[in-house]
This record gives C-alpha cells, sequence and structure tokens, in this order.
C-alpha cells in the first residue's frame, strides 16, 4: 500500500508539472496584455513596466523563473491587484467556493442516490418516468441557463433567497442547488442504471428467496453493490462542480475563485491563471487519488489485490 | 397416494407469460406432489418449464406472468393466493432454493457468515452474533476447511465448488423442508458436481428435509433422486420411480433422453441426439407436443393430446403408445437392454435397490403392483 501510494503521489507530482508547462506557454500565446491602457503608454512605459514583472526575459526564462518559484511555494504577485500575492489572493477566495462547491456536490450526490435507486426500484412505472425527465433535464440545461432561472424566480420574483452576493447561509442556497443540477443528473442516471442490473443479479434472485423483505434486499444487498461504481464517477462529477463554479460565482457575484479565475484570463493576469489553474488540477488529481482509495477500502475484490502488491 | 405425507401438491398448474410476441404457455397442466423426505427429480431440456415450475413454489415469479390455473398447496395451503407478506415468511425458512451459478448467486460485497446468517436473523429473530455462531456451524456442516478464518471471507475467495456450498448453507441453515436446487451443479467441473451432490445427499438425511431437484443431466438424476417427472413443452409426460423411469421408460421422449445419454455400459461409440428442438410454446401444438420430433408419431399424436396412461401405481406416461389398440412398436436399443435389465431385477426382486442407488428408495410402491408394470 505504501510503495502504491508513493507510486501514485509520484504520478500527481508529474502531472502538475505537466499541466504547469502546457498552460503556461499556451497562456503566453493568447492574444492581448496585461495592460490596461496600452495605446496611452509609451514604449519605454511599457518596457519598465515589463521590466518589472519580469515579462521582457525570453519566454523560457520566465518559464524557467516561473517554476523555479513555485516549487518554492511562490506563485508571484496578481497583475490585477498590486502587490497581492496570488496565494493570498486565493487564499481570500477559496472560502466561498468551497462552501458552494462542497454543499452542491453533497446535495447533487445524496438526491441522485435517492432518485436513481427509486426509479431502479421502481422501474418502468411513473416515479421512475419522472425521474428520468428530471435528471435528462439536469444534465441538457447548461448551469448559466439553470442559475439564471433560478435567480429570476427564487431570488427576485419570489423573493424567498438572495438574488446575488455573499453573507450568510441563505445567499449560497440557490448557487448550491445551480451547482448541484449536473451532479444530481448524472448520479440519478448511473445509480438507476447500476441498481437496475444489480436488482436483475442472481444474489439478489438469492436474497428474496432468503425471504428478505423488499427494504431488506434493496438495502443490504443492492444499494452497497450499485453504489461502489459510483465512486469513479466522483472525480468527473468534481470537475464539473469547478467547472461549474465559473459560471455561478459569475452570476450570482460570489467573490471565489471561479469568479476570480475568469477575470484574471479576461485582463491576462498570468500569475493567477496559473496560480488557479494548478489548484484546480491539484485538486483534480487528489481527487483522483482519493477516489482510488476509497474505491479499494470499499470494494473488497479490489482490497485483495491491493494487499497482494 | 398418502394426502398427509404430500408436503407439497402441485395441481393443474397453468401458467402464461405475457410477452411482446404474445403469450407464452409456459407450464401447462402439471401436477406433482412432493413427500416428505424425498427427492423429487424434474428432468427436461432448456425451456421445457422446469425453472418457471420452481419459481412458482417459491412465489418468485416474473411480474409478466400469470397464473391462469391451478394450486400449488404446501401444507395444504395455496401459495399462490398468499401474499408477499406470508411468502417472505416461508421463503428461505420452509422451502429455500440453491440456484444454478455460484459463481453470481453470492453477494460478492458480503462476508459470507453474514450471508449464511442472513435467514436466521430474519426468520428466527437472532441476533446478529447468535446468528453469525451458527451461520460457522453450517459452514462446517458444508465441509468449508478453516471455517473460523473463512467465515469473514468474502465470495471471491472461494473457488466455484466452494461456493456452491456455501450457497447450500445459506440455503440449509434454517432447516427447511423443502428445498429446490435449480441444476446446482451444472456450472461445476464434473469432480465437483460429484462431490456437492454427496453433500446435498448427506445433508438431506441430517436435516430431513424433501428436495426437488431440477436438472437436464439424467446421469445426475440416477444417483440423486427417488422419483423422476419428465417435463416437455410445459408438461409433465412422464413419471415413476427413479428405477422404472430409467429401465422401463415409456414416452418416447423418454427414451430419446435416455438414447441421447452417455453410459459405461453403452457398446455404441456415439450418442443419439433426439432430432429437432422444442416447438413454439406461444402456439403449442394441438396433439401431443412431442409428437413432430417423434419416430413413433401415429396420426391421433397429431390430433389429441394423449391422457396418462398408468403403468403402475406408481409410474404414468402420456404417450398414445400405452393406449391397448396402439401397434407395438420397438423402442430404441438402449431402451430395450434397459428394460431386459428392469425384467431381470424385477424377477429377482430387487428393483428397489437398484445397484446405481447408494441408498434405500423409499418411494417406490412395493412389490405388490409388480404384476401392473409393462404389458
Amino acid at each position: 500500500m505504501v510503495k502504491y501510494l508513493a507510486r501514485r503521489i509520484f504520478y500527481l507530482i508529474l502531472t502538475m508539472f505537466l499541466i504547469a508547462s502546457v498552460t503556461f506557454f499556451l497562456m503566453k500565446l493568447m492574444p492581448g496584455t496585461p495592460l490596461n491602457n496600452q495605446a496611452k503608454l509609451t514604449a519605454s512605459q511599457i518596457h519598465t513596466i515589463y521590466q518589472q514583472y519580469g515579462l521582457d526575459k525570453p519566454l523560457w526564462q520566465q518559464y524557467v523563473t516561473y517554476i523555479v518559484n513555485a516549487v518554492q511555494g511562490n506563485f508571484g504577485t496578481s497583475f490585477q491587484f498590486s502587490n497581492q500575492a496570488v496565494s493570498y489572493l486565493i487564499g481570500s477566495r477559496i472560502g466561498p467556493s468551497a462552501i458552494i462547491g462542497a454543499q452542491g456536490m453533497i446535495l447533487g450526490v445524496i438526491l441522485g442516490i435517492c432518485t436513481g435507486s427509486l426509479s431502479a426500484i421502481r422501474k418502468n412505472t411513473w416515479v421512475d418516468g419522472t425521474a428520468n425527465i428530471i435528471s435528462i433535464l439536469g444534465l441538457s440545461i447548461p448551469s448559466f441557463v439553470f442559475a439564471i432561472l433560478l435567480q429570476y424566480y427564487f431570488g427576485l420574483k419570489l423573493q424567498l433567497f438572495p438574488v446575488a452576493g455573499w453573507g450568510g447561509f441563505a445567499s449560497t442556497i440557490l448557487p448550491t442547488i445551480a451547482l448541484a443540477a449536473s451532479p444530481f443528473a448524472t448520479t440519478s442516471r448511473f445509480v438507476r442504471t447500476e441498481m437496475v442490473d444489480v436488482m436483475g443479479s442472481d444474489y439478489i434472485e438469492l436474497a428474496r428467496a432468503k425471504g428478505l423483505s423488499r427494504f431488506g434486499i434493496v438495502f443490504h444487498h443492492a444499494l452497497r453493490n450499485s453504489l461502489i461504481p459510483l465512486v469513479t464517477v466522483i472525480g468527473p462529477l468534481a470537475v464539473g462542480i469547478m467547472t461549474g463554479s465559473m459560471v455561478v460565482e459569475n452570476i450570482f457575484s460570489i467573490p471565489g475563485i471561479g469568479e476570480q479565475f475568469v477575470k484574471s484570463i479576461l485582463v491576462n493576469d498570468y500569475p493567477t491563471i496559473m496560480g488557479v489553474t494548478l489548484l484546480y488540477s491539484g485538486l483534480l488529481c487528489l481527487v483522483l487519488l482519493i477516489t482510488d482509495i476509497v474505491y479499494g477500502i470499499i470494494d473488497p475484490r479490489i482490497r485483495l489485490s491491493g494487499k497482494g502488491e | 397416494m398418502d394426502a398427509e405425507k404430500n408436503i407439497l401438491e402441485v395441481q393443474d398448474l397453468t401458467i402464461n407469460f405475457h410477452t411482446y410476441a404474445g403469450t407464452v404457455q409456459a407450464i401447462r397442466n402439471v401436477n406433482f406432489h412432493l413427500k416428505k423426505g424425498e427427492t423429487l427429480a424434474i428432468v427436461g431440456e432448456s425451456g421445457s418449464g422446469k425453472t418457471v415450475t420452481t419459481k412458482t413454489i417459491m412465489g418468485l415469479l416474473a411480474n409478466n406472468a400469470e397464473v391462469a390455473k391451478g394450486t400449488v398447496k404446501f401444507h395444504g395451503k395455496d401459495i399462490l393466493e398468499m401474499s408477499e407478506k406470508e411468502l417472505q415468511a416461508i421463503r428461505g425458512r420452509d422451502i429455500a432454493e440453491i440456484f444454478q451459478d455460484p459463481m453470481t448467486s453470492l453477494d460478492p460485497t458480503m462476508r459470507i457468515g453474514r450471508q449464511i446468517a442472513e435467514p436466521l436473523m430474519v426468520h428466527k429473530g437472532f441476533s446478529k452474533s447468535k446468528a453469525e455462531k451458527q451461520a460457522l456451524e453450517m459452514l462446517k456442516l458444508v465441509g468449508i476447511t478453516n471455517a473460523e478464518e473463512r467465515v469473514n471471507d468474502y465470495p471471491h475467495q472461494f473457488s466455484g465448488g466452494m461456493r456452491q456450498r456455501i450457497v447450500i448453507a445459506i440455503a440449509l441453515v434454517c432447516y427447511p423442508e423443502i428445498l429446490i436446487a435449480d441444476e446446482p451443479t451444472t456450472a461445476l467441473d464434473v469432480t465437483i458436481q460429484a462431490q456437492i451432490l454427496d453433500l446435498m445427499k448427506e445433508l438431506q438425511e441430517k436435516i430431513s428435509t424433501s428436495i426437488i431437484f431440477i436438472t437436464h443431466d439424467l446421469g445426475v438424476v440416477a444417483s440423486m433422486a427417488d422419483r423422476v417427472a419428465v417435463m416437455y413443452a410445459g408438461k409433465i409426460v412422464e413419471y415413476g420411480t427413479v428405477d422404472e423411469i430409467f429401465y422401463n421408460p415409456q414416452h418416447p421422449y423418454t427414451w430419446g433422453l435416455l438414447n441421447s445419454m452417455p453410459t459405461l455400459d453403452t457398446a455404441k461409440g456415439q450418442l443419439e441426439p433426439i432430432p429437432g428442438t422444442p416447438p413454439d410454446l406461444l402456439e403449442p401444438p394441438v396433439g401431443d407436443a412431442f409428437a413432430a420430433r417423434n419416430p413413433y408419431a401415429m396420426k391421433i399424436d397429431e390430433e389429441q393430446e394423449p391422457p396418462f396412461f398408468k403403468v403402475s401405481d406408481t409410474h404414468y406416461a402420456a404417450t398414445w403408445l400405452l393406449h391397448p389398440d396402439a401397434p407395438a412398436v420397438e423402442p430404441p436399443a438402449e431402451v430395450v437392454r434397459r428394460q431386459k435389465i428392469y425384467q431381470e431385477r424385477l424377477s429377482a426382486g430387487t428393483i428397489n435397490q437398484g445397484h446405481i442407488h447408494s441408498k434405500g428408495n423409499t418411494a417406490f410402491a412395493g412389490a405388490d403392483d409388480d404384476d401392473a408394470i409393462g404389458e
């Protein structure tokens, strides 16, 4: 297990390095400069600013400097907010993102498990049909449309929740729901398929032959077996939440990382773009690693082969 | 027939399946009974309705199945009339089942001890620890070595034969009155098959359960069953004691089955299959369903269904060949050979304890009926 973990962490670092390198060069290919009013500045002024931020050096030198600093934990200072370190900027904004992201994920997955199992148990009934329609809507409606609809109806018309902004639990509800839509739909469809499969298996038939009640069968045998494979989609779901948060945070004006990321790209704030990209990819790699470990813990068949290594 | 001793009585059972293609008449007027402690084998090829019969007894028919007619009486009470709750109380406690494929019939994510303990917790209200203790005893009983250590293992850590032993332990843990074994050895290696069959016989004596043994393998039947019912196209076409079916078969389909079975005695180098395929049960044929594949078929076989003709008190066959007006036919050589053995053993008085039997055959009606056998 230790050997396995060490190998996985080595690959994680390698992946992060590759992502950092590719992003660095791609980012430099983007049109525009970090300067706000380039037209008004003289050539020497631009040169001074570039010198100040090290942007006058050859690309490879900038790259080496960045990587060397990043390895030491220094992700540079933001261009748009003078004298704010990127790590400080991210740190101050990660809270709201983490809260709505986690809430959205948990809400979506739990609701998805309930709906998915329910529609599998009541296969081909109106329950199943309704759940199906809801999941397909959840998958196909883009999150910005859904977020705006929520904002308009529940925020503006019914005035149940704050329209936008950040402050207190109430303000997290609409963004959470908007973020939860996609993981909910994915989980629901996934669990339904798995559970229908499991319910048709021989060991469920055997459980029925044992005289177990419907509830006992679902609870003790079907649920566990259909939820194990769900762990594999948690990774992709986390990606969905991260990308979704960029849009949702913008719509609800939440001072989170997603909102900051979009802004930074628009103004070519190179250090912030790099920092957030590394954060996102690091989180994703971590989620995938945890997923694999958890999968091994909850599925006895995999646990055994892990022991043999 | 002593009605008191029959723990299970199936009468006029007719089951249809509603499918997109139409109504499949899977079971047509099936009658049989099961006595305490005996083993009844139901033999037939795929699609003859064996499994549907067992699912009916378990009350586990698929949703698109419709019981058109008949009763399945367990201790005089009709299973088909029972509520789901009543059925749950019987399943696993009074009537248990062993499935065909041990590789898929155990929950892959549950420790086997817990899986064996489950019926005890459901039916006897045992606490988890008490049930698991008993499960351990059961595990020893079915011959799992190192049971104390292995009780906490998962199914994938066992071989196929071991898993089938575990499935048997699950089925027998509540000491059921009826054990339904649906092709329990089909998925196993031949060497393991014999072990599992021996185990089943051994346990049957220990906990005195009756067994309904479903199989397409006549070789297995010979060593297991007391009585045999041969099914074809959703009907029972012949039934009798194991000796009667093996050595004095009357129905051409039973002949075909025996003729296609390899034995050590047969000199033939090749097995003779039954030509053709079973009829489409969406529209079963009017007369004898086997007529189309039957080289001995007569005109009446295509027009009218044959009733059961009595061969002995325990032996009946539904074939027009047994009608007094039917012409005498020469059965296949293999069947003739068997019938000769039957006659010899009949006169020697050893028909009850055939050499293929390891233990006494209790179901045979007795020597008084011998005159009624044969024509």
